[in-house]
């Protein structure tokens, strides 16, 4: 076990232990909080994995963006009517059921399948190869994308400017 | 410097700890001056004459002030969110001193040499955003939670700016790393990206009065990141009593300022990275002239700090100048005006990077 494992299994704590506790708690607001640590979590996990560029946009588009976004929905929301979420069972056979099955199917996925292994390296940077291939092989796609954000956007701010008769 | 740690100890996490403690000396450092300083840069301003009675011109009066700190008790009321309360100071210095494990000090003091270090810098800062909505909403004070909101809205609304004005920067260099755009601007001041980048052409020429503009957009945009006068209503005493901190005393109370002035320290070094040549001297090295390469790194390492308190003295200057922004005045100064001109400029700059 070295350096880089305690590192992964550090970060692999983090992020399952704060998954669990975003979906336990009672408090919305400690779940938008916990939400941050897994977000922060699998954005060291990509690192790990030799994706820095793509761990970046993680935190700059989770942690910087949405969880603010949602955070400021919760707290101007929940001292106001002091709703406490649900998070407790009904219909626990379906349930079990179901989430016995997708277990199934997901520990069955990660031990059949033939996990192509390669000896541990110092990743290069991918930015630059990230770059090459968004505005090269894949133009079309990419401004496709960036014109359903604009349309997104432009929607958006109509709603907001939407002024009452 | 960290393989140099490494060969020396053998132990990655040692030498990993020894390389990290580098910034955090001068987080204290300019902390600590800081303090002092913007007594007595007020005070100068103000015709006064300032803290005078600790030590030779007051110079030991925040080394007084961090020791009464360290004796306060630490009050916390009743009706705080006591979790979420104590975490936020800590989550919030995490996040400022975060962004300095991308900063190039010297060519040799580099922290990570990872290729996004300026994606990598912008986007950390947004931890500080959610440590500022965390204090603000778990002290459970309306102002704490006034100033959290003002606060991330200024935070979000003007990294757009700034983001822009970097992309410039970073299609002008092709580059994102901050370490290798330092070096790209090479010993001397003409070589600066302010005046047009190292390479001598007819771009360079061009360049230049766009540099500027992107070198306002940006400073005028980190100014406000770091909730400074005149971008300071999320702590406008006279609305707010203290913003998002208001119910904290004592350490505590520290760290929110610990991480506004190495929030600024860093800042003024992003912007002296994307501008003013980084850790490059402007008027050649004395290690070349007298044939002692060994000195280098230390000269480097020099300038650079002598930079960034070159800023963060013109960020006091602009604080004891300007009067407080309106809120609605705020906003409109980033979208209808800094956020245009920094299209444009990353368009001209582009266009012009082209040629």
């Amino acid at each position: 076990m070295n350096f880089y494992d305690i590192i992964f299994y550090i970060f692999a704590a983090i992020t399952i232990l704060s998954a669990l506790f975003v979906v336990t708690t009672k408090n919305i607001i400690y779940s938008a909080f916990y939400l941050l640590f897994t977000f922060f979590g699998v954005a060291g996990i990509y690192v790990l994995l030799g994706a820095d560029f793509i761990a970046i946009a993680q935190i700059m588009v989770y942690v910087g963006g949405i969880l603010i976004l949602l955070l400021f929905g919760v707290m101007l929301t929940n001292k106001v009517t002091g709703v406490e979420i649900k998070s407790g069972t009904v219909q626990i056979m379906p349930a079990v059921i179901g989430t016995g099955i997708f277990m199934g199917a997901v520990v069955a996925a990660m031990f059949f399948t033939n996990w192509r292994s390669e000896p541990a390296s110092l990743p290069a940077g991918t930015a630059n190869e990230l770059g090459h291939l968004l505005l090269n092989d894949y133009v079309l796609i990419f401004e496709l994308l960036g014109i359903l954000l604009l349309i997104a956007l432009i929607g958006a701010a109509s709603i907001a400017r939407r002024e009452k008769e | 410097m960290y393989q140099f740690i490494y060969d020396l100890t053998g132990n990655m996490i040692i030498s990993t700890l020894v390389v990290a403690v580098f910034p955090l000396v001068n987080v204290l450092l300019v902390a600590l001056i800081g303090v002092y300083l913007e007594r007595k840069v007020s005070a100068w301003m103000q015709d006064r004459v300032g803290p005078n009675r600790t030590g030779p011109y007051g110079l030991f009066q925040t080394v007084a002030d961090f020791v009464k700190m360290m004796q306060k008790e630490d009050a916390v009321s009743n009706e705080v969110d006591k979790k979420l309360y104590n975490i936020a100071p800590v989550l919030v210095f995490a996040g400022s001193f975060a962004a300095y494990a991308a900063i190039p000090f010297s060519s040799k003091l580099i922290g990570s040499e990872a290729e996004v270090g300026i994606f990598y810098v912008i986007a950390i800062s947004s931890l500080v955003v959610a440590g500022i909505l965390m204090a603000g909403w778990s002290s459970n004070n309306k102002y704490s939670l006034l100033g959290a909101m003002r606060s991330a809205a200024q935070i979000v609304s003007y990294e757009i700016p700034t983001a822009l004005v970097v992309l410039s920067m970073v299609m002008l260099t092709g580059t994102l790393s901050l370490s290798k755009m330092s070096e790209m601007q090479t010993a001397y001041f003409w070589n600066w990206n302010i005046f047009g980048g190292a390479a001598f052409a007819l771009n360079k020429f061009l360049l230049i009065p766009f540099m500027l503009v992107g070198f306002i957009i940006v400073f005028i945009s980190t100014l406000a990141e770091v909730n400074r006068t005149p971008f300071d209503i999320p702590e406008a005493e006279s609305e707010l009593v203290a913003g998002y901190f208001t119910e904290y005393c004592g350490m505590k109370w520290a760290m929110f300022m610990l991480s506004e002035y190495g929030n600024m320290f860093a800042v003024s070094a992003i912007v002296s990275i994307l501008f003013f040549g980084g850790y490059q001297s402007p008027i050649g090295y004395l290690g070349n002239t007298i044939g002692a390469t060994w000195l280098i790194p230390y000269e480097q390492a020099f300038w650079f700090v002598a930079k960034g308190w070159f800023f963060i003295l013109v960020q006091m200057w602009l604080r004891w100048t300007l009067p407080r922004l309106r809120v609605d005045q705020l906003m409109a100064v980033c979208w209808k005006y800094l956020i245009p001109y920094a299209f444009l400029n990353l368009i001209i700059i582009g266009i012009i990077s082209l040629l």
